[in-house]
């Protein structure tokens, strides 16, 4: 895979000295703060051309080894004329999981952002339509934290049982 | 379910009477919905002013379960989100896997995922051509579309034993190496298919009613696409010149010459005209990956430790048996670092990317998949909005939406 052209990071640290940068097997990652995560990506997109974003998602780090926050959402934008990629990372914790909406920035964020809300939980402000997509709306928990067990909460047991109409 | 905050209030143009509206409830079950998935359509008339997608239907929460099963297990799940094409699945995510663990797996192995990922793709296209061709009442042309996928399952079923879902590939290579059977038959297919394919064209490219219910519906364009996440055949018959396959060659696709097929009409026609082409090109991979499959072996070596070492190696030598040993036992397995990558494929759908963390052990902390076809629906009421209510089902199946991929 293409990694990140070192200007683009290079250029990319000299507006957002605060960002944090890593690789491991050529992917570059930046880590950005949770007031700066817009910002990062806006510029990302405006400047550097990463046109296409191609996921949202986030991950729990509840039992993760040395993790200090709770959830890290991760951006994947790619460049549609260098084919270059770069991973954006933002982490969030529990009393106020929330982080700004990118969906003024790519129209596609809203499906992906939907999702990311109805598993995890994260909160996006500034998302136009923010309500659950794959479970339905009467579900209270967030299925893929690792707080939820596999074998669910007991949702499915306590389903109302619809019986035919006495003649 | 009660939406409770649809768009259909707010989005409705300018001047649209509203009393002359009402609301049709498409599906979940419906014969061109193809699989489980509802929309709810406002109309004027014949004409489609809105339509708000409702998906959910199918949710199992595989992603759950892939926190739960190891590296080996979870290729099973992926065969059950796009059963249109597992092969290409399995690819996407032992490459993942692969990825995450640092492992080259040999060049014969390599050739042979090719091989499958683009009978995979062939099957995928057939499927969604024959039955864009089944909704707009080309009947016949669903047959001879679909007559070619038999074969290719019959070819599956001699490389791993399965008809439908396959699970063919391992952490660091295959389940079985390809038998010189099945080779023969991969050769009979391609010496068949490209009749099918001159008459599926024959068929269906000239076809005034095929031509007026497809040409200039659904167009999208190449801006909207870049900025809706678009990526595969959609995005390339709106003009995107982006194939993972060319750009980020992954696996042995840099020996091959093969061209990536585009238009720039963006309609659901120029999507069915992409897709056609593309089998070709298809073919021209596979002819070209058989006729110069490397010899050698189809699993990494037992110094990597993730696929299990052959039976003489066991019997025989040491390191085979502590491998085989580590590898069986349940509570053993093979350590990954604590870390995470994205790695994606071209699937015959789009961009499918899987995003693992691995944290230590061979089962992934989290095992994301990037689904095409998930994003892909959320373009339907940009698509849809204006056309008739006959051009849904020729919107709904341009677009090639996987109910399980979609519903994850």
């Amino acid at each position: 895979m293409p990694t990140t052209d070192p200007a683009t990071i290079a250029a990319l640290k000299g507006v957002f000295p605060e960002l944090a940068v890593s690789e491991f097997r050529g992917q570059t990652r930046v880590v950005a703060p949770r007031a700066v995560v817009y910002q990062v990506l806006e510029k990302l997109k405006r400047d550097f051309g990463f046109d296409l974003l191609v996921d949202v998602t986030c991950v729990d780090y509840l039992h993760y080894r040395e993790a200090t926050d709770r959830f890290g959402l991760v951006y994947l934008l790619a460049n549609t004329r260098t084919n270059e990629r770069i991973t954006v990372r933002c982490f969030v914790n529990d009393p106020d999981p929330t982080v700004p909406s990118v969906v003024p920035l790519w129209e596609g964020a809203n499906w992906l952002e939907r999702e990311v809300w109805d598993l995890f939980g994260i909160r996006f402000e500034g998302h136009p339509d923010l309500r659950r997509i794959v479970l339905p709306e009467e579900f209270t928990a967030h299925p893929l934290r690792k707080d939820y067990p596999l074998q669910g909460l007991g949702e499915r047991h306590n389903f109302p049982v619809i019986t035919r109409a006495e003649q | 379910m009660p939406l409770t905050r649809t768009t259909l209030s707010e989005s409705l143009p300018e001047g649209v009477p509203q009393e002359y509206l009402w609301t049709m409830n498409f599906g979940p079950q419906h014969p061109a919905t193809h699989t489980t998935l509802r929309l709810l359509l406002t109309l004027e008339g014949e004409r489609v002013v809105d339509a708000v997608p409702d998906i959910g239907y199918l949710h199992s929460g595989f992603e759950k379960i892939g926190e739960h099963l190891d590296f080996n297990q979870y290729v099973t799940v992926t065969d059950r989100m796009n059963y249109i094409s597992p092969m290409a699945n399995n690819v996407a995510w032992h490459l993942a896997v692969e990825k995450l663990l640092g492992i080259e797996v040999p060049p014969r192995c390599q050739y042979l995922r090719v091989i499958i990922a683009e009978l995979a793709r062939i099957s995928d296209h057939l499927l969604c051509n024959g039955a864009a061709g089944l909704d707009t009442g080309a009947f016949t042309f669903f047959i001879y579309a679909f007559n070619p996928r038999e074969q290719i399952y019959s070819i599956f079923e001699a490389l791993c034993g399965a008809r439908f879902t396959n699970s063919y590939t391992r952490v660091g290579g295959l389940m079985n190496d390809a038998s010189p059977k099945a080779i023969e038959m991969i050769r009979e297919f391609l010496r068949g298919l490209p009749k099918v394919l001159d008459d599926m064209e024959r068929l269906l490219n000239r076809n005034r009613i095929f031509v007026d219910r497809t040409k200039g519906i659904g167009v999208l364009t190449k801006e909207e696409a870049i900025n809706r996440s678009v990526t595969g055949p959609i995005a390339r018959a709106s003009g995107v010149t982006r194939d993972l396959r060319k750009d980020e060659p992954y696996l042995a696709y840099r020996d091959f010459d093969f061209k990536v097929c585009c238009a720039t009409a963006g309609d659901c026609y120029a999507r069915f005209l992409v897709r056609m082409a593309e089998m070709r090109e298809s073919m021209k991979i596979i002819e070209q990956a058989v006729e110069n499959l490397p010899a050698g072996p189809v699993n990494v070596g037992i110094a990597e430790r993730v696929a299990l070492p052959d039976k003489r190696q066991v019997f025989t030598t040491i390191e085979g048996l502590i491998s085989h040993f580590e590898l069986t036992m349940s509570n053993r397995g093979f350590p990954t670092p604590c870390e995470e990558v994205y790695s994606a494929t071209e699937s015959p759908n789009g961009e499918l990317g899987f995003y693992i963390v691995g944290d230590g052990t061979d089962t992934a902390y989290r095992a994301r998949c990037r689904p095409p076809s998930f994003v892909h629906f959320a373009l339907f009421p940009h698509l849809i909005r204006g056309h008739t209510l006959s051009d849904v089902v020729a919107v709904l199946s341009s677009l090639n939406v996987i109910a399980a991929e979609l519903d994850r």
